[in-house]
């Protein structure tokens, strides 16, 4: 039996699994056939809408855990909750999405019971002696393969290195709800406020976004790509140099330690596209670099190119566009 | 306050990582050295947390010798005390690195007292495991949150957030806890004349543990295949623009 934790999220028809989720299930079933979710309920989540969802993807049955504790997000007691689940299911595996609440519980449930964790897979394999994996190290620059023994095998699985896919004739999980024993101190982890921090396009999510590095030079060099992104219905991002400098708040900085973009096209201006850059840049459908080097590495991987002074490119462009 | 800050060493790879001969390691005789942007934050919140609230701030990594050159920039910061965990120059697992941390800790609190914070970055920056700093706090039986980009200490509480796209979530930990920090939690200072001064004297701690190796076994390193891509120059100046707008308009960014 695989374990999978998923979260879930409010859809247009009611509430399903998140996208990372249904990719966790859909390796799942390439591992074993018997594959059931594990979900918490916080008393907002309609688990027979998950459910169902949840059988589109492959899952059994749905096991929802209850308990006061739970109506918030807890690293401790999310993890306490579902390592009390999995010794009760006894599967051979538990799978997690990689994400930041995925990642989290997961490594905690590891640490309750001193069991390896390997995160970020990519791709699972069993053979006799164990399990073959490919996980990404260095914000998904490099593939690792790795060997791993262990009486339960623990793996976070990388979003996106999967696609999800449907089964072909689905049905609903069956649903089993359990109230669950948590210890009180669990609850010296749990969010006690959720501020609402943004509104406007999200870099993550933007179409288009207009990227500045060390080629900017100053806080006010951005005005330009403000506006470009403004006429586009983008975000602007930036590299770590303008956020070092203090030029841009680190929420704008696109790469390994910064956000992870996937936009139709990602103008980067005066960006050299170092590998710490691109591994949050590399989902960009379209990449045009703005940069004075024709041989920076941004320019070679880009789909287009302007070889020359953003300075002068960038101001010309939101001229033009004004214009039109 | 008693604020300890854990780091860990990785070479800086230019636009490609370049491998060893046999594929299981990178190579880096000709790379230069650093820690990830998150522990760097550590580092300066713990420095921050210091000058605010009186005590101390200590750096510890788990590495090889020459993992000193971390140390000492961070003491080179203002952290007063520097610790080195030797290895024999391998990149332990997860599980052994965290018991390590945690034996080092048991020693450094027998001798000066507890820790009323532990910072680790959100993840290492080559490995990537997510779940050093969550062994350790777990062992400890200490509080431990990941993603932090806001650390505000009262009495004997940490209130502290993280970001979750659209929202910030607000979590108050009883100390002594343990955190998990993001880049952008601060802004790392440079290190000053006098600090480069004090840390080329500075004295290293060494203490000597280990734990068990975990049950994962690194078998090769690889490169994702790249994308070739073909680079299609649309000009060197402003002449380039109308060659701009018309990509823009073929995506449908621009109508
Ligand atoms: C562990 C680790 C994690 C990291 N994480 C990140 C991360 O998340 N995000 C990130 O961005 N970086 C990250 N970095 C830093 C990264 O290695 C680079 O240092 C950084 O991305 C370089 O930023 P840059 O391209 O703006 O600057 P540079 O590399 O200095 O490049 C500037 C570019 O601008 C061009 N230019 C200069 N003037 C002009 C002009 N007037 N017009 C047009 N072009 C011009 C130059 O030709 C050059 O190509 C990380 C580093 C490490 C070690
Ligand atoms: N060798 C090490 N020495 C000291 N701290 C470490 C070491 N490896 C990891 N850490 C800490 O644990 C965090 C998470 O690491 P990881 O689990 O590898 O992603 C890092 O950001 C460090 O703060």
């Amino acid at each position: 039996m695989i374990v999978v934790f998923v979260e879930t999220t409010a859809g247009d028809d009611g509430d399903v699994l998140a996208g990372p989720s249904r990719q966790a299930l859909t390796l799942a079933r390439s591992l074993d056939d018997d594959v059931v979710a594990v979900a918490v309920d916080d008393g907002e989540v309609d688990l027979d809408e998950v459910a169902e969802d949840a059988g589109r993807y492959g899952a059994v049955q749905l096991h929802g855990a209850w308990h006061d504790l739970l109506d918030r997000y807890g690293p401790e007691s999310w993890a306490a909750a579902l390592d009390g689940l999995v010794e009760e299911l006894a599967p051979g595996v538990v799978l997690a999405a990689g994400t930041e609440r995925g990642g989290e519980v997961l490594a905690h449930v590891a640490a309750r019971r001193d069991l390896p964790l390997v995160a970020n897979v990519t791709h699972a394999e069993a053979d006799d002696a164990g399990w073959r994996l490919q996980r990404v190290r260095w914000g998904g620059s490099l593939f690792e393969h790795t060997r791993l023994e262990a009486e339960r095998v623990l793996l976070t699985v990388q979003p996106h290195a999967v696609d999800a896919v449907e089964v072909v004739d689905p049905a609903a999980a069956e649903l089993v709800e359990h109230d669950v024993e948590l210890d009180d101190v669990v609850a010296r982890t749990r969010v006690v406020e959720e501020v609402v921090t943004s509104t406007g396009v999200s870099l993550a999510t933007a179409p288009v976004v207009v990227g500045g590095g060390r080629g900017v030079g100053s806080a006010e060099g951005f005005a330009d790509l403000e506006r470009l992104a403004g006429l586009l219905g983008g975000a602007v991002g930036c590299s770590r140099v303008a956020t070092n400098n203090g030029w841009r708040p680190h929420r704008d900085q696109v790469g390994q330690t910064g956000t992870a973009i996937a936009p139709t096209i990602y103008i980067a201006c005066g960006i050299s596209g170092a590998i710490q850059h691109w591994a949050g840049a590399k989902s960009a459908k379209h990449v045009l670099a703005i940069n004075t080097d024709a041989e920076a590495n941004m320019v070679a991987r880009a789909d287009w190119a302007v070889v020359g002074d953003l300075h002068q490119v960038v101001p010309a462009l939101v001229a033009a566009i004004e214009a039109r | 306050m008693r604020v300890l800050a854990c780091i860990k060493r990785v070479p800086i790879p230019g636009a490609k990582i370049p491998l060893t001969d046999d594929g299981t390691a990178v190579d880096d005789e000709r790379l230069g050295h650093t820690v990830s942007p998150h522990e760097e934050c550590a580092v300066e919140e713990a420095v921050r947390l210091v000058e605010a609230h009186g005590g101390t701030s200590t750096v510890l990594t788990v590495g090889p010798p020459d993992a000193e050159e971390q140390l000492r920039a961070a003491v080179s910061t203002g952290v007063d005390q520097a610790v080195l965990v030797p290895t024999d120059g391998a990149d332990w697992d997860p599980q052994r690195t965290a018991a390590a941390v945690v034996a080092a800790i048991g020693e450094l609190e027998q001798a000066d007292g507890p820790f009323d914070l532990v910072l680790f970055g959100n993840e290492s920056a080559d490995a990537g495991g997510f779940q050093v700093g969550i062994r350790v706090a777990v062992a400890l039986g200490r509080p431990m949150v990941q993603g932090i980009k806001e650390v505000e200490v009262d009495g004997d509480t940490v209130r502290v957030s993280r970001p979750t796209g659209t929202t910030s979530e607000v979590y108050e930990l009883p100390l002594p806890a343990c955190l998990g920090v993001r880049e952008g939690l601060n802004l790392p200072r440079y290190p000053t004349m006098r600090g480069r001064l004090v840390s080329r004297k500075a004295t290293i701690a060494e203490v000597t543990v280990d734990g068990p190796a975990g049950g994962q076994s690194l078998v090769a390193l690889e490169s994702p295949p790249e994308q070739e891509v073909e680079t299609e120059v649309l000009g060197s100046g402003p002449e380039a623009i109308e060659r701009v707008i018309s990509v823009l308009e073929d995506l449908k960014v621009l109508t």
